[in-house]
Formats: structure tokens, sequence, C-alpha cells
């Protein structure tokens, strides 16, 4: 058991600092000079020369690799050109609205996608089953800039009912949440309908039955917990999915204050570290969640806690 | 069909059908059998010619939702399981009546410990006295797993196939049920191991006094430890004998085609004797006896009507149009 966490912990940090090295070179191979994106028009080629030594720029790549591991190790990822404070600093001051929000869609998607995978695979082709699987498509098909879009023009501007940007009361939460959950909804029932109908066709089940355990019992403890496995993977992919990928899209479309909306603002704005410090924070946040799952794993499944 | 009321289970002209989109699939098709009490009687016949069905259909528990008891009466006591209630089955199940699957490798939640799987016959029928641990612990030791005390936390993966079987046993057996199925409880294990599980299972009849059917395909299992032999053929008993008169005459040609098929130690032979053709589908079955096609005696009016069970003698029927003249 400690082996296989230690394992895992090891595997983590590698892929961060993986992630870290690709993106060095990613930006440094990039066409923008990040000098001239920063020096103002009017700005003296000895102006440029002096930026380009107060940042290193100068010095072999290798030099720059290094100091670059050094200052990420410190927690420094360079300053924000835009807002001339630390990259980190700016990024962490806007995630809590991010983290609000993606909490808020990842309960919904939670609560309604397992109950409705679980309701389904008990009862298939039952009402619920049907509008379940009707919903599930539907999810996985719309796009959610598109299902934002069409949200505010029918619950904004022509009902009004919904406020249609920014952040503030419990009602600015509803479309956005609503708009990012609409896709882990169809993906969590999708698969825990599934894992729970394999889960329920199979002999230990029968056996439970045999014994005269009572069904609430055969369904949540027997077949629910080993139904849980594959759809924890997907649950925890969900949240960090929520956090970057949604999140920029879905900010952008709500104007609500995250670290999606700061991202898309930064990269027209070219400003670099900011772009760079919320890739590797994306990174940080898929990679602790997937040693999460790795962990839950090892508790549910004594296959792995013994290995 | 002789009837008494010493039986402990009766099946009367039991159906079970199960409903694909390729149509209507009679897996059980009119089977009455009885089981007396503290008899072992094994049920034989090929894989998928409905043992299993059967013994599900027994426990209400056929699999939803394709699969449904279309007609027929579930006697257990002289009461009738068809007319019990969800929760009155439940209760019935693993308490009076219980099984064992034949695959002990999946027939056990690889998630929960063994003694979390042995303790539930116990605590969904209250039957917990004092510490269920120790409950649980006297049952592996029942069944003759060496160290139940830490073999109670064990995960199923932690035992070896004939332990698990010992284990799926146990629950089985939990409550002393009047009536235990068990099947193909050897499949999965190699010969000695499977000589060791009939032989715990024939101990444990004798000291519960309860009644087995044992479903299975092998004729030596049934000659070991039974009293009387079903034959089911394509979803219909075709032979029901003492277990005597079934190795000595058996009446109907598939039963005669079996008993052929077994090797004899020390018979060599150049080629092993086997049935010819195969069990008819199940989506098309003939119009006759099921068995006609297939049979070297087959008479013309044995592919125009099923027939009717003829008794032999006491103990004896057999479900053949050879026999119906005398």
């Amino acid at each position: 058991m400690q082996g296989y966490i230690l394992k895992r912990i090891l595997i983590a940090m590698f892929t961060i600092f993986a992630v870290l090295t690709v993106v060095f070179f990613i930006f440094r191979l990039g066409p923008a000079d990040p000098v001239a994106v920063m020096l103002p028009p009017n700005a003296t080629p000895q102006d440029a020369e002096n930026l380009t030594k107060k940042f290193g720029l100068d010095q072999p790549l290798m030099v720059q690799y290094t100091n670059y591991l050094k200052n990420a190790f410190k927690g420094d990822f360079g300053t924000s050109f835009r807002f001339n404070e630390p990259a980190l600093k700016v990024l962490f001051e806007r995630f809590p609205a991010t983290l609000q929000l993606g909490l808020v869609a990842f309960v919904i998607s939670v609560l309604v996608g397992l109950s409705v995978g679980i309701i389904s695979a008990v009862k298939p082709d039952s009402f619920i089953d049907r509008i379940g699987r009707l919903v599930a498509l539907a999810g996985m098909s719309l796009p959610s800039f598109w299902v934002g879009v069409m949200l505010i023009l029918f619950f904004g501007v022509t009902l009004r009912w919904l406020p249609i940007a920014g952040k503030g009361t419990l009602a600015h939460y509803i479309m956005p949440s609503f708009c990012m959950s609409l896709y882990p909804i169809a993906l969590i029932t999708r698969l825990s309908r599934s894992s729970m109908l394999d889960a329920l066709k199979s002999d230990y089940v029968v056996m439970a039955r045999i014994k005269g355990v009572p069904e609430f019992y055969v369904i949540l403890v027997h077949a629910f917990k080993n139904a849980s496995i594959p759809v924890l993977t997907v649950i925890f992919g969900i949240f960090s999915g929520l956090i970057v990928g949604s999140a920029v899209v879905v900010e952008y479309i709500f104007s609500w204050p995250g670290i999606g909306r700061l991202v898309m603002e930064s990269y027209f704005a070219r400003d670099y570290p900011v772009v760079q410090v919320f890739v590797i924070f994306v990174t940080f946040v898929v990679v602790t969640m997937n040693l999460i799952v790795d962990i839950i794993y090892a508790y549910i499944d004594p296959r792995i806690r013994y290995q | 069909m002789h009837t008494n009321n010493d039986n402990l289970l009766e099946l009367q002209d039991l159906k079970v059908s199960f409903f694909t989109k390729q149509g209507e699939v009679k897996a059980v098709d009119g089977v009455s059998f009885s089981v007396g009490k503290e008899e072992i009687v094994g049920l034989v016949g090929e894989s998928g010619c409905g043992k299993s069905v059967t013994s599900l259909s027994i426990m209400r528990l056929v699999p939803q939702p394709a699969g449904k008891i279309v007609s027929g009466r579930i006697l257990f006591k002289n009461e009738d399981l068809m007319t019990k209630s969800e929760d009155q089955m439940r209760q019935l199940r693993g308490d009076r009546i219980s099984m064992i699957l034949q695959d002990p490798m999946v027939a056990m939640n690889q998630l929960l410990t063994v003694g979390e799987q042995l303790g539930e016959p116990f605590r969904f029928h209250d039957k917990v006295k004092g510490s269920l641990r120790d409950m649980c612990i006297a049952l592996l030791g029942k069944v003759k797993v060496p160290a139940p005390e830490s073999r109670v936390d064990d995960y199923p993966f932690q035992f070896s196939g004939g332990m698990s079987q010992r284990a799926l046993i146990a629950m089985g057996i939990a409550n002393n049920p009047d009536l235990l199925i068990a099947d193909e409880p050897t499949t999965a294990l190699d010969v000695s191991i499977a000589a060791q599980v009939l032989k715990l299972m024939k101990e444990i009849q004798k000291e519960t006094r309860s009644s087995i059917i044992l479903i299975t395909h092998d004729l030596a299992t049934v000659a070991q430890i039974c009293t009387r032999v079903l034959v089911m053929y394509a979803g219909r008993i075709v032979e029901n004998a003492t277990i005597k008169n079934f190795y000595k005459k058996p009446a109907h040609p598939y039963s005669k085609g079996l008993i052929q098929s077994v090797p004899v130690l020390g018979r060599p032979v150049e080629r092993l004797f086997s049935i010819d053709g195969q069990p008819p589908s199940l989506f098309e079955m003939p119009e006759g006896c099921r068995f006609s096609p297939r049979c070297s005696r087959a008479e013309k009016i044995c592919f125009e009507s099923y027939p009717p069970e003829i008794m032999l003698e006491d103990n004896h029927s057999v479900a053949c149009w050879l026999y119906a003249g005398n």
C-alpha cells in the first residue's frame, strides 16, 4: 500500500516536471518575441537590450532553463506584463471565483449524473431511463459555447429572468453552472448507467440476492461499489476538466471573473507569464486529482491495496 | 406424477421464457418434479438445457427484465412460491432455500471480505447471536477452511479456487436451509478438490438434514452423491429415475446416450461414444419430442407430438413414445 502510494506520488512529480519542461520550450519556440511585446512602440534598441538582459534572455537556453526550474521550485513563475505583479499571484487572485463556480457545477454533475445513472440501470427502459438517455445524448452533443449563448438569449434577454454576466448573487450562478455541468452530467450518467448494468448482471449480485440481501443493499453496496471504480476516474477527471476546460469558455461567455477569463484576456494581451502559469497550474490540478483517484482506488479495491 | 405431502418441493408444469428481440425463448417448457425431504436429487443435462434457469426460478430469481416465469406452480412446503410477495421471497432466500453458484471467482464480490459476505445470511435474516465475526469463523470452520480466524478477514482473491468454493458453500448453508440448490459446484475445480467438496457437501447434508438439488453435467458426480436423477433436455424433463435404475436400466434414448458417452476406466475404446447432432435451437423447437432429430429410434409419432410422462415403475418415469405401448 505505502509502496503503491509512493510510486504514484513519484509518477505525479515526474509528470509535473515534464510539463514544466515542455511549457518552457514551447513558449520559447513561439514566434513572438516577448521583449518586443512588452516594450512600448517608441522604445529604443537600447531599451530592448536592457530588458533582454533583465529577463536573462541573452543567456544560453540551458542556463535559462535551469534558472526557470529553480524559480518555479520557489513558486516564482515570472511577472505579469499587464499587472506588473507575480503571475502566480495574479492567477490566485482570480482562482476562488473559478473554484466556486467549478464546485457548484461539480456537485450538480455528480448528484444528477450518479442518481440518474443508477436509477436508469436499476430500471432500464423506465421513464427516467428514457429521459436520462435523451439528456445524456443532448449533453454530449451540444457545445457549451452554443448552450451558453442560447441560455443568455432566452433566459437573459427574452425572459429577463436571470442576470447574463458577472458574479454577485446566487442567481448569477444558475446559467454558468448549468452550462458547465451539462456535459459532465451526460458523461457521468452514461458511464454510471453502463457500469451499474454490468455490475447488476454479475454473479456476485445474484449470489447476494440468493442470500436474501435486501435489494437496496444489493444495489448500493454490492453493485455500486464495483461500478464506482470506472466512474470515479471520470468524476475526478471532470473536476479538473471543469476548472480548466469549461472555465475558459463558460467564464468568457458569462464574464465570470475567474482564471478562465483571465487566461483568455492574457492571451489576447500577450501576457505570456500568466498564460504559462495557468498551464502549469492546470497540470498541477489534473495531476493532483489523478493522484487522489489512485489513492481512492487502493482504498476501494483490495486487489490494488495488497499489491 | 407422484404427489405426496411429504415433498419439500414440487414443481408443477413450470414454464420460463426469455423475451428477446429475436423472439421468445422457452428456456423451461413444462417442467414438473418433486424433491423429498433429505433427498439429494441430481439434475443433469447439456449446457443450455434449462437446468440453471429452473433452479433460479425456484428462488424466483430469473434474470430480469428479459426472463419471466410464464406459468406453473412452485410448491415449497406446500405453499405456492408464485403467490409470495418479493419481500416474503427475500425472507426465504438464504434462509429456507439457498443456492451455490458454479464459479466462486465471480460469485463472490471481490471488494468485500469473505467474512462480510459470509455474515450477510445471518445479518439479513436476524440470526445474529453474539458476535457476527465468531459466527462467520465457525461457519468457515464447518466447511473446513484452514485457519478460519485469520481467513475471515481475507478478500476473495486471496483464496484458492477450492477454498473459494468452500466459502461459497458456507454462504449457502449458513442458516441450515431446507433446500440447497448446488449449480455445478465442482465444475470450476480440479478433480481432487472436486471430490473433497462433494464429500463435504454430503457430510453437511447428513448433519443439517436438508434436501439438495445438484445441477451438473457430470454423471460421475451424480453417481457419487445423488439418490435420484432428473434428466433434462431442451427445457423438459425426459427421465426421472432412482440412481440405481438410471445406471442399470436407463429408459430414454438420451439417457442411454449420456451413460454410453462416459469413458470407463480399463476399457479402452478407439473413439468415445457421442450422441449425433446438436441440441435444438431454443428459437426453433421440433414439433414433437425435442430429442427426435438426434434419436436413432425415432418413429413417426416422435416427430409429431410430445410424448407423455410414462411411469415405468415406482420412482421411474420417462417421456418417450417407445414406452407408450406398455
